[in-house]
């Protein structure tokens, strides 16, 4: 019996051992890529001589052979989509890869409301990717990474792109996209009614009237919206006489062109011209376009990084186009804005990501991103020299050169919203305070001193 | 008799296994006890349980109370500056709380008095409905096995699906709005007016989670002995008295932690309302846990310590819910 015992004891101890054995053997899997490093390098440092004629590009290249990178590292990309852009996007990171073979790169789509929530709060605990796609250029101050020590070209980064957007982004990233909000109209559902489209002179009262009058006589659900965003709301009211950011770079909500284009919202809400689900359900971005794109409504204000989704989906089924932004006592006026990829402080590569970064903005890539997500350059030498879309739709291209004449009529404030280091303050505070207001919880005035109370109480805890 | 001594064999064979892992143990558990003696191992046996729960309960709430007393944007506790009650103050400040637009935090009131009303309403209908449906399933009814699974078939389901199904059928252009134009009646605002969000809200939530509730109030009617009916039967009561004299008093003790689950669980709620409505139209719909997420989480200017505090006040009330509880078990086990 004891011999038994003792070789059943025996039996658990070996398997205990065991237990521990995948340890050992997995040393020399890990050992195995230092030993062949220089194996994987090489292709390396080949690869540009065969891919020389095709990328044509040599800034690319040059850091691969300059600063070969030891190890094979994965770079995590977090992005979000309006429409098509992570499609276009993953060829460009199959071509860098292809390039760079000791680099991988990771795209992680994601809904815009986890880079706009949950993105912050992950990289400030160390725990955000190597790069993401953003919008809210200020929420990472401090936190990303200066690309102008690690590029190849500093000047050339410097000199192509905007110089407040790179300011605001603590030269961290670069702006893929430049976008400006403006409104899409139906057009065949005009020519239905029988009613002539405005003039660009048209206020936000004419186009009220007007498209009023469209969507009753063709009895279209409803005839006017607005995205869900103070982004959005801040180009009306602007144009309707706002000053939002005072000559202190401060914000100020109460101002009359701010009440005015507030209260015609409310008489759209109230009146049935806009979808009531717009404003009032959910808590986050409610964009127009989803009314737009399915005919609707007639007349959705919201922006150009829309035109390509909007492409895609209304296809033939009715004509649309781009209108100017309607005018008022402020002029005409949309809201600059745009997207950056950006690089995170805290990546355990910085070189790569840096790596990355240039081939993303060498002018050939670039224009291909532009050309395929249908943005509008925000890349100096790409915009002089022109982008060929990827579109021979005549309302994409139409909508395309109507938002490219509206860069020239954008208010000086209207450009520096979207930089302005509290930006973030306004935005979300003022699409709640809005929604408040319109489901009548609020009067106009309390939502107005609410609306101040709340940018004010972040702006100082920010500067804390 | 081969049979037999086979099976003998086989025993003998599984029991010296059995033995010697029992022996292992006692040897492996022997040499531990040694060091730590025989008071000591019991600890060693709950040290995972531990560990799990300092680890993500006891630290958690520990930082919580950091933040509450700290300000200041940064996410690390060692960045942060201490404030002493002003994250307090901030949410209590307040010309008449029950004019929510005449506090500094008027969203915090107002998701305070929305969970009030919540928590009353839906903690009223779910015992109501949970009981009926208890009732009803305890009777020897056809099908009796299939209901009883069907009303608790929302419970498996996830919360966020709950919310996305409901917005799907209760939005504009929703399947009931479909069914009541096809009908003639017209749409109805149910997702854009505050009283009918707030109903539908309420009757979501019911539905979700009733069949957990009903569950617990059946095992307490199956537990009340058949004869206590048999007897009150001979002696001519009637079924308002079997109930009101027999099942609701020995089904209270069942009744109070079914209440005061319901009541922890209510003011707990947010991630069906997160998906259905978002906290919406305007804030009709908003409660204590979606401010906290929205205040901590959700808004580019996060406010860690107002969210903090907010979750502590929450966490006051949910004890002294939980000491309810723990009164009432205790009284039931007198």
């Amino acid at each position: 019996m004891k011999i038994k015992i003792l070789f059943f004891m025996f039996l658990i101890s070996a398997l205990i051992l065991g237990a521990c054995a995948p340890v050992e053997v997995e040393e020399p899997v890990v050992e195995e890529p230092v030993v062949e490093e220089p194996v994987v390098e090489e292709p390396v440092v080949e690869e540009p001589e065969v891919e020389e004629p095709e990328v044509e590009e040599p800034e690319v290249e040059e850091p691969v052979v300059e600063d070969p990178i030891a190890d094979v590292v994965e770079l995590r990309f977090m992005y979000y989509a309006d429409g098509v852009e992570a499609e276009v996007m993953q060829p460009l990171l199959d071509a860098f890869m292809a390039q760079n073979e000791d680099i991988v790169v990771l795209l992680d789509v994601v809904p815009y409301s986890t880079v706009d929530e949950q993105l912050p709060v992950q990289v400030e605990a160390g725990q955000g990717p190597d790069l993401a796609r953003i919008t809210n250029f200020a929420a990472f101050r401090g936190l990303l990474l200066d690309l102008r020590a690690l590029v190849s070209n500093p000047d050339y980064y410097q000199a192509n792109f905007p110089a407040p957007v790179l300011n605001a982004l603590g030269y961290g990233g670069f702006p893929d996209a430049y976008t400006v909000t403006g409104p899409f109209v139906n057009q065949t559902l005009f020519e239905q009614a029988g009613i002539d489209l405005p003039g660009d002179d048209a206020t936000w009262e004419d186009w009220t009237d007007l498209t009023q009058a469209v969507a009753e006589a063709t009895g279209t659900a409803y005839a006017i919206g607005i995205d869900r965003t103070g982004h959005r709301v801040a180009g009306p009211a602007m144009s309707m006489g706002a000053t939002l950011i005072d000559a202190n770079d401060d914000f100020t909500i109460d101002t009359e062109g701010f009440r005015a284009f507030v209260d015609l919202m409310k008489s759209w809400h109230d009146e049935g011209l806009m979808p009531e689900e717009l404003w009032l359900t959910g808590d986050a971005l409610n964009n127009c376009i989803d009314w737009f794109k399915t005919a609707d409504m007639v007349m959705c204000m919201t922006g150009s990084w829309m035109i390509g989704g909007t492409a895609a989906d209304v296809g033939d089924a009715f004509d649309w186009l781009v209108v100017p932004n309607p005018t008022g006592a402020g002029g005409s006026t949309g809201i600059a804005g745009g997207s950056a990829v950006v690089a995170f402080a805290d990546t355990e590569h910085p070189e790569a990501v840096a790596r990355l970064m240039e081939f993303l903005y060498a002018p050939e890539n670039y224009a291909a991103f532009s050309a395929g997500t249908l943005a509008l350059p925000a890349q100096v030498e790409v915009a002089q020299t022109g982008v060929d879309f990827d579109s021979d739709n005549p309302s994409v291209l139409a909508a395309l050169s109507a938002f490219t004449a509206e860069v020239p009529k954008l208010q000086e404030q209207a450009v520096f919203l979207n930089v302005h280091p509290f930006a973030f303050a306004y935005y979300r505070n003022s699409a709640s305070r809005i929604a408040q207001y319109l489901a009548g919880e609020l009067t106009l005035d309390e939502m107005i001193t609410n609306l101040q109370s709340d940018i004010d109480t972040a702006i100082a805890e920010a500067g804390d | 008799m081969a049979e037999l001594s086979k099976t003998k064999k086989y025993e003998s064979f599984f029991g010296s296994i059995g033995h010697a892992i029992v022996s292992g143990f006692d040897v492996f558990f022997g040499s531990i006890q040694k060091i730590t003696g025989i008071k000591g191992i019991p600890y060693l046996f709950v040290l995972p349980n531990l560990l799990i729960f300092g680890i993500f309960i006891l630290y958690p709430m520990i930082l919580n109370f950091v933040y509450a007393f700290t300000g200041g944007r940064s996410f690390f506790p060692d960045q942060r500056t201490f404030v002493g009650t002003s994250n307090f103050e901030r949410l209590f400040t307040c010309e008449n709380f029950l004019l929510p637009n005449t506090c500094r935090e008027d969203l915090f009131w107002r998701a305070v008095h929305n969970t009030v009303v919540f928590v009353i309403a839906q903690v009223i209908l779910m015992i109501l409905f949970s009981l009926i449906t208890a009732l009803i399933l305890n009777r020897d009814i056809k099908w009796r096995g299939f209901f009883r699974s069907v009303y608790f078939y929302p419970c498996l389901l996830s919360p966020i699906v709950v919310g996305l199904i409901w917005q799907w059928i209760l939005m504009d252009s929703g399947a009931l709005n479909g069914i009541l134009t096809g009908l003639g009646i017209g749409k109805q605002p149910f997702l854009v007016r505050a009283n009918w969000a707030r109903f539908w809200v309420i009757m979501v939530s019911v539905w979700a989670q009733m069949g957990f509730y009903t569950l617990i109030l059946l095992a307490g009617l199956q537990s009340i002995p058949a004869d206590l009916y048999e007897a009150a039967s001979i002696d001519g009561a009637n079924k308002w008295k079997a109930f009101s004299n027999i099942t609701m008093p020995l089904l209270m003790p069942t009744m109070v932690v079914v209440i005061v689950l319901t009541l922890i669980r209510a003011v707990q709620v947010f991630e069906i309302i997160y998906a259905f409505t978002g906290g919406g139209p305007g804030t009709a719909t908003l409660y204590l846990v979606q401010f906290i997420y929205n205040y901590g989480f959700a808004s580019p200017n996060r406010q860690f310590g107002v969210a903090a505090a907010a979750s502590l006040v929450m966490a006051s009330v949910l004890i002294v819910l939980t000491l309810a509880q723990l009164a009432a078990r205790r009284e039931e086990s007198y």
